[in-house]
């Protein structure tokens, strides 16, 4: 199994005691697999995506990525498997406004130490970006900085990739078509993929679906 | 990995470099203000050192002539003949072609050590050089340059003496002063053997004194080094306010780019490394630069401050400054400190930053706003302790101590009452602009709270220290009047030469000026005999006196007693004070600004009788006739030297040049801190301009154009500085209380009446708007051609 | 006594004599290049004037040296010395005078060796040498001859250090000695000369007193005039000088000047009636037998002296073979015990070994 989830709870500190946002939800994805979580806002599934990045520990339960547990790691280790092993795509694009386009692109591989070139300028032409390479994020639309993003993701051939409403600042046309071009690529590398959306719409183009309401899988 | 998390993190500074000058010109301007002070203080603490060691006769103990200020040679003859080891020295002004400077003559055969001998080289070529005539002259380069042409003598310039002084042979040194056959003092270099005639045998007309105290420069300057450091923090914490703003708002901006990063893999250790060796670089790179600019600093202010030095307590410093280790240091460790310190909240909300959090742009300045109940209560917490300290502490430490409560307190008490009166308007506003206009004013207090805090110090700090300088100056020149009051002093060279002389002089009063060291209750201080003369009785600035203090005095018995040894002893008219081992009664206390050191009046008659050795060499003359007359008459006449006659006009004006030497520097610091804090707010109007963007946007949608909203900034930034103004008066005068009771008080032992000068408070205020209106012209200026297009961005970017 | 002093001590000690000899062409004019007079061969001394200083030469001294004897037996030995060293050959009154004097005194004993030393600028008084009545000062110390005696026939002679001092009667027994030809004393085949005489034959009476306390004492003093203006030639080094009294009567004084060779060997032999024979160089050989370590320095503190001609050999020992002098300019000169063909007493002077 590629990715793998146990049994997962999280809970915060609220104003009346903590709030459960996760309890007890199991998944798993194979590899080339790609899988929708959906559900309404405050449902937990960020939170979940959150934990499945490393960015965050559960209080209960494990994650593992081809068998390797998070539970013992160090925050280093953690930060390792994500830069190396793992793609986030965001709503915010997030992307670094002081590097140009390409300089974005490059930069997690960069940062995984394989930064390969060619496949670079293949993404870019892949995704139609050829064209701003030079440019700097603020100068590009919503929808070319979103593919700026996937194309960053993408470069540093990440084993699983995990889009947060990677669509939901854009348009719907725009939307669909980044989603289409990323869909392409994840199954072109055999990455499997996690995407959070709330839109069904969207969740039916994924080859599996998991609903999540009030901390629990429906 | 760290490579690439490098170049994005130092790609902000590419696309900003504006801010990255002010980051650096901050710390630069702070690092430069505190170094070149340290450069000063370290370069007068060197010379003092050097004139201590250069003369090495400061601990020995002296003969001098019980009468006038010279002895016989044929003294010093007898005394070595007799087997007392004894050197001899000459003393005296030698005329400089901007001023005079201290001759002293030495005699290389006996002299302990002779200034500026170098250990290599052919010794028996130098004693040969040194004394064949017409002599050496040696002397601080600067010193050097001031002998007029016509002083025949080799000059040799060494860095081994300070400036103000020149060593040369005892012969070159009597031909030049004048003093064939004469000498000074005579330094004791061994303690006679007890088989020895003594002194009364040998030299009846000598007598033993204490090595000189005038030599004890360093606890005199020391204050007024502390006023100088003090200055220094003060500018260092108004360049930090400007540092702190610049780094939180770069890391503000890159709070994102940090966020994507981590995303992304990088560990958090890694990123902070790479933040901390950001600073490092960038707080050297500043520092370098603040030093240098320091060492300009430095060489600007020094000659002002070395006059100060010389003028006010004799002590020599030299007019340039040498680049030194220890300032160098001084200036790159509080560079590091300070990036340090204005790194620290970025740290520590670094390790608190969530990955994952929504990014608001103007999260950073939401929680300065909850900072700032939070500051209010430290400031609160300042200006509380100062009572506090002034109550429990003592001496300078504790005025000093007040002065930082007093202002940090201020400082952090200034963007919540800032805003409490901002709100104020806004509740009394009528119009929906005008509302808006407070309402916004009140929203860029948090952002503008560092700059704004940093121009309220300095504006503090310039009404504290000019009412100072202006109570001290208007106070002083009274005191000139009344303490001068006499129109010709005379110095003569023996009491037969005082007899022969001035019997030819018309005067109404020839009043002695006699003195004599004397252990005033424990300390060393002075004591000075006075005629009872009208002169006196209308003139002398007595402070506090009892009953008929004139004729008390007149009378004998009891003393005056000037203000410094009054304060330091707790002592009022009717107290009984020590006077080498006598009790005398207090019968006044009068001002003194000469000197920090105690003083104490006699009458005449009580301290001839006291002191029947001391022969009355100098006097004060009332004259009727012309003052410069009488003294030119005196010296082509009589023939008396033209050192020997001052008129009252040059004694004045010496004074009076020396008290403005006095504050010239600190007059310098004012302005530069003024001119440092009008920095501050602009680059902090500069760098908040693009959060503001999102602010102003929905005006201009809504109507107003971008001219009219450049100059509602250009009015909100007046608005702020006259209301950081209006709150920084009231904190100056305290300031200047601080100054005037308090550290005066300690520093030089006199306390003035605080005079107020409200004008210069207008003028200061004046300033100040000037300086946030230029601030603000540039960043307003962009606003009102800022492209439609970029404000649109901002409706698009926050969907 | 010889120029006792090497060319390198004596640029530091003579001040003046920084100037480096380069007058030597033009000493038949009887000056050198500065100015300086130059001492000249068959001289005519004039007396008492000839006791006084001669400003117009470089450098000139007073020296005494005895060798004293406690009541019970001990050995003692002073010195006395006054230089005056010119830095131009005239006088002036006041501080303007270019006369720099300087003094060495010592006392000796087995267990002790105490030494001071004085300096003054010439024309104010505080050091000085009258011819008539003679007297030579300097601070406190003094070499005052007696109103109505010789010139230098009766002397009382004191000085004092930290802790210590002494105070002489000196009588002479006989007649002035003048050494090389005449009083003319030649020091390097070069021509470097000085004029040189002495009084070696002084009876002593005094006191001396030490930190601990004061005693009388007894024995014999010799007194060296000299003066010149030239230093020593540039390849000699140093010398090592003696003057004793032997028992009987007669005085014998040598001296070597060490250079790169053999040296430069003089003496004088003074017979006990006062007559007195030059010794040409090479008839003296000067042997070191023993040598003492102080500080970083290795001195030949015991002699052979041997005289073939006179069928002499002589062996000396120092009183206190740490004599050293820790002047201003330093060197040895202490006290020596004569053993061997001859038995007495007498003073060893070594300059040059540091």
């Amino acid at each position: 199994m590629l990715l793998e989830a146990t049994d997962i709870a999280r809970r915060f500190p609220g104003e009346a005691g903590p709030v459960t946002v996760l309890d007890g939800v199991s998944l798993s994805l194979a590899q080339g697999e790609t899988l929708a979580l959906t559900g309404e806002s405050g449902s937990g599934k960020s939170t979940l995506l959150t934990l499945l990045a490393g960015l965050d520990r559960p209080d209960r339960g494990e994650i593992r990525l081809k068998g390797t547990a998070f539970g013992p790691l160090k925050e280093p280790e953690l930060a390792a498997i994500r830069r190396g092993r793992i793609g986030l795509v965001f709503q915010q694009f997030n992307l670094v406004p002081s590097l140009s386009v390409a300089q974005n692109i490059a930069l997690q591989a960069r940062l995984a130490g394989r930064h390969d070139r060619d496949w670079c300028a293949a993404l870019a032409e892949r995704l139609g970006l050829s064209a701003h390479l030079a440019k700097y994020p603020e100068t590009l639309s919503g929808g070319q900085q979103q593919r700026v993003a996937v194309a960053r993701t993408l470069a540093a051939r990440p084993e699983v990739i995990l889009a947060d409403e990677p669509t939901g600042n854009l348009d719907e046309a725009t939307g669909d078509a980044v989603l289409a071009e990323m869909l392409a690529l994840v199954a072109e590398t055999g990455a499997g993929l996690v995407m959070v959306t709330h839109s069904g719409r969207l969740a039916g183009k994924l080859s599996r679906r998991l609903h999540l309401a009030r901390g629990r899988l429906a | 990995m760290i490579g690439a998390a490098a170049a994005a993190l130092l790609s902000h500074w590419r696309r900003h470099p504006g801010q990255l000058a002010t980051l650096v010109a901050g710390l630069a301007l702070a690092t430069a203000l505190w170094t070149g002070v340290q450069a000063i203080n370290a370069e007068a603490r060197a010379s003092y050192d050097r004139a201590a060691s250069a003369l090495e006769q400061s601990d020995l103990p002296l003969l001098v002539p019980r009468e006038g200020d010279s002895l016989p040679l044929s003294d010093y003859v007898a005394l070595r003949r007799a087997g007392w080891k004894v050197a001899p020295v000459i003393e005296g002004r030698l005329r400089l072609k901007d001023g005079s400077a201290r001759l002293v003559g030495l005699d290389p055969l006996t002299a302990p050590a002779v200034p500026g001998s170098g250990t290599g080289g052919d010794p028996g070529r130098a004693l040969l050089d040194f004394i064949s005539p017409p002599g050496e002259i040696r002397g601080h380069p600067d010193t050097l340059a001031g002998l007029p042409a016509a002083v025949e003598g080799r000059r040799v310039a060494t860095e081994a003496l300070s400036p103000g002084t020149l060593v040369a042979d005892i012969g070159t040194a009597a031909r030049l002063l004048g003093l064939e056959g004469r000498l000074t003092r005579l330094l004791i270099l061994e303690d006679p053997a007890q088989d020895l005639p003594p002194l009364g045998e040998v030299a009846p007309d000598l007598r033993e004194a204490p090595p000189q105290p005038e030599n004890d420069i360093r606890g005199l300057t020391g204050s007024f080094h502390l006023n100088l450091t003090a200055f220094g923090m003060l500018s260092f914490a108004v360049g930090l306010f400007i540092a702190h703003g610049a780094v939180g708002l770069a890391f503000e901006q890159r709070r994102g780019t940090i966020r994507t990063l981590r995303a992304l893999g990088t560990p958090l250790s890694a990123v902070a490394a790479l933040l901390a060796a950001e600073a490092l670089a960038l707080a050297l790179a500043a520092g370098a630069l603040g030093v240098g600019l320091g060492y300009v600093l430095a060489s600007l202010l020094l000659p002002d401050v070395a006059a100060t030095l010389r003028g006010l307590y004799g002590a020599p410093v030299p007019g340039s400054v040498a680049v030194r280790a220890a300032w160098w240091a001084a200036g790159l460790g509080m560079a590091l400190l300070g990036a340090a310190l204005a790194s620290a909240q970025s740290f520590w909300q670094l390790r608190r930053l969530s990955v994952l959090a929504a990014m608001q742009p103007r999260a950073w300045a939401m929680a300065q706003g909850r900072g700032q109940r939070l500051m209010a209560l430290a400031g609160l917490a300042g200006l509380a302790a100062v009572p506090a300290i002034l109550l429990w502490g003592q001496g300078l430490a504790a005025g000093f101590a007040a002065l930082a409560g007093l202002l940090l307190g201020a400082a952090f008490l200034l963007p919540l009452s800032l805003s409490a009166g901002l709100r104020a308007a806004e509740r009394a506003a009528r119009s929906a602009l005008g509302e808006w206009v407070w309402a916004d004013a009140r929203q860029q207090v948090p952002g503008l709270s560092l700059a704004l805090m940093a121009l309220l110090l300095a504006l503090a700090a310039n009404i504290g220290v000019s009412t100072m300088v202006a109570s001290f100056r208007a106070t002083f020149e009274g005191w000139l009047d009344r303490r001068l009051a006499a129109e010709l002093y005379l110095s003569f060279d023996s009491p037969a030469q005082a007899a022969a002389v001035l019997p030819g002089i018309d005067a109404s009063a020839v009043l002695p000026v006699t003195r004599t060291e004397a252990d005033l209750g424990g300390a060393p201080g002075l004591v000075y005999a006075m005629a009872d003369d009208p002169t006196y009785r209308r003139n002398w600035p007595l402070i506090e006196a009892g009953p008929q203090v004139w004729d008390r005095l007149a009378a004998g018995g009891g003393v005056l007693v000037n203000e410094q040894w009054a304060i330091r002893a707790g002592l009022s008219p009717g107290d009984t004070v020590q006077i080498d081992g006598a009790a005398r009664e207090v019968l006044g206390v009068y001002a003194d600004y000469g000197n920090p050191r105690g003083q104490a009046i006699l009458g005449l008659e009580a301290f001839r009788a006291l002191h029947p050795e001391i022969g009355e060499t100098r006097f004060a003359l009332r004259l009727s006739g012309d003052p410069a007359a009488e003294a030119a008459r005196l010296v082509a006449e009589d023939g008396l030297r033209p050192d020997q006659v001052t008129d009252r006009a040059a004694l004045k004006a010496e004074s009076r040049a020396v008290f403005e030497r006095t504050f010239a520097a600190t007059d310098a610091l004012n302005v530069l801190t003024l001119a440092v804090a009008g920095f501050a707010i602009f680059t902090s109007l500069l760098t908040l301009q693009s959060l503001r963007l999102p602010q102003v946007a929905p005006l201009w949608a809504l109507g107003l154009t971008r001219r009219r909203l450049a100059l509602l900034d250009l009015a909100r930034a007046g608005l702020l500085a006259a209301g950081t103004a209006l709150l920084a008066l009231p904190v100056g005068l305290a300031l200047a209380w601080l100054l005037l009771a308090v550290v005066n008080v300690a520093a030089f032992g006199w306390r003035l009446p605080m005079q107020i000068f409200p004008a210069d408070w207008l003028r200061l205020g004046l300033a100040a708007l000037v300086a946030a209106l230029l601030a603000a012209a540039l960043p307003a200026l962009r606003l009102a051609r800022v492209s439609p297009a970029r404000l649109l961005r901002v409706f698009a970017d926050a969907r | 006594m010889p120029a006792r002093i090497t060319r390198r001590h004596a640029l530091a000690l003579m001040a003046a004599a920084a100037t480096p000899a380069r007058g030597q062409g033009f000493a038949g004019l009887g000056q050198d290049a500065d100015g300086f007079a130059l001492p000249q061969p068959d001289p005519v001394f004039r007396f008492p004037r000839d006791h006084g200083p001669h400003p117009r030469f470089r450098i000139e001294w007073w020296y005494v040296t005895a060798n004293l004897a406690t009541a019970s037996g001990g050995n003692r030995g002073i010195q006395w010395t006054l230089f005056r060293s010119a830095l131009a050959p005239e006088d002036r009154p006041g501080w303007a005078s270019p006369q720099i004097w300087f003094a060495h005194a010592a006392m000796t004993r087995p267990d002790a060796h105490l030494v001071a030393e004085r300096r003054a600028r010439g024309g104010i008084g505080q050091a000085g040498v009258t011819a008539e009545p003679f007297d030579a000062w300097i601070d406190g110390w003094q070499m005052a001859g007696h109103p109505g005696a010789d010139a230098l026939g009766r002397l009382s002679l004191q000085a004092r250090g930290e802790g210590w001092s002494y105070d002489l009667e000196l009588a002479a027994d006989g007649p002035l000695v003048f050494h090389g030809d005449g009083g003319y004393s030649v020091k390097h085949e070069r021509g470097q000369a000085s004029y040189y005489y002495s009084q070696p034959g002084y009876r002593v009476t005094g006191r001396l007193v030490w930190p601990e306390g004061a005693e009388e004492v007894t024995g014999q003093a010799w007194l060296d005039r000299e003066w010149s203006s030239q230093p020593l030639d540039a390849d000699q080094s140093g010398w090592d000088w003696f003057s004793l009294h032997l028992d009987g009567g007669d005085k014998l004084m040598v001296y070597r000047l060490r250079d790169s060779g053999d040296g430069f060997t003089p003496g004088t032999w003074i017979r006990a009636d006062g007559r007195s024979e030059s010794i040409p160089d090479g008839e003296i050989a000067l042997e070191p037998l023993d040598w003492t370590r102080i500080g970083d320095r290795r001195l030949p503190t015991s002699w052979r002296i041997r005289i073939p001609s006179r069928g002499l050999v002589l062996e000396t020992g120092p009183v206190n073979p740490r004599a050293w002098m820790a002047t201003g300019i330093a060197y040895w000169e202490g006290p020596v015990r004569v053993t061997g063909s001859r038995s007495g007493m007498g003073y060893l002077e070594m300059t040059g070994y540091d």
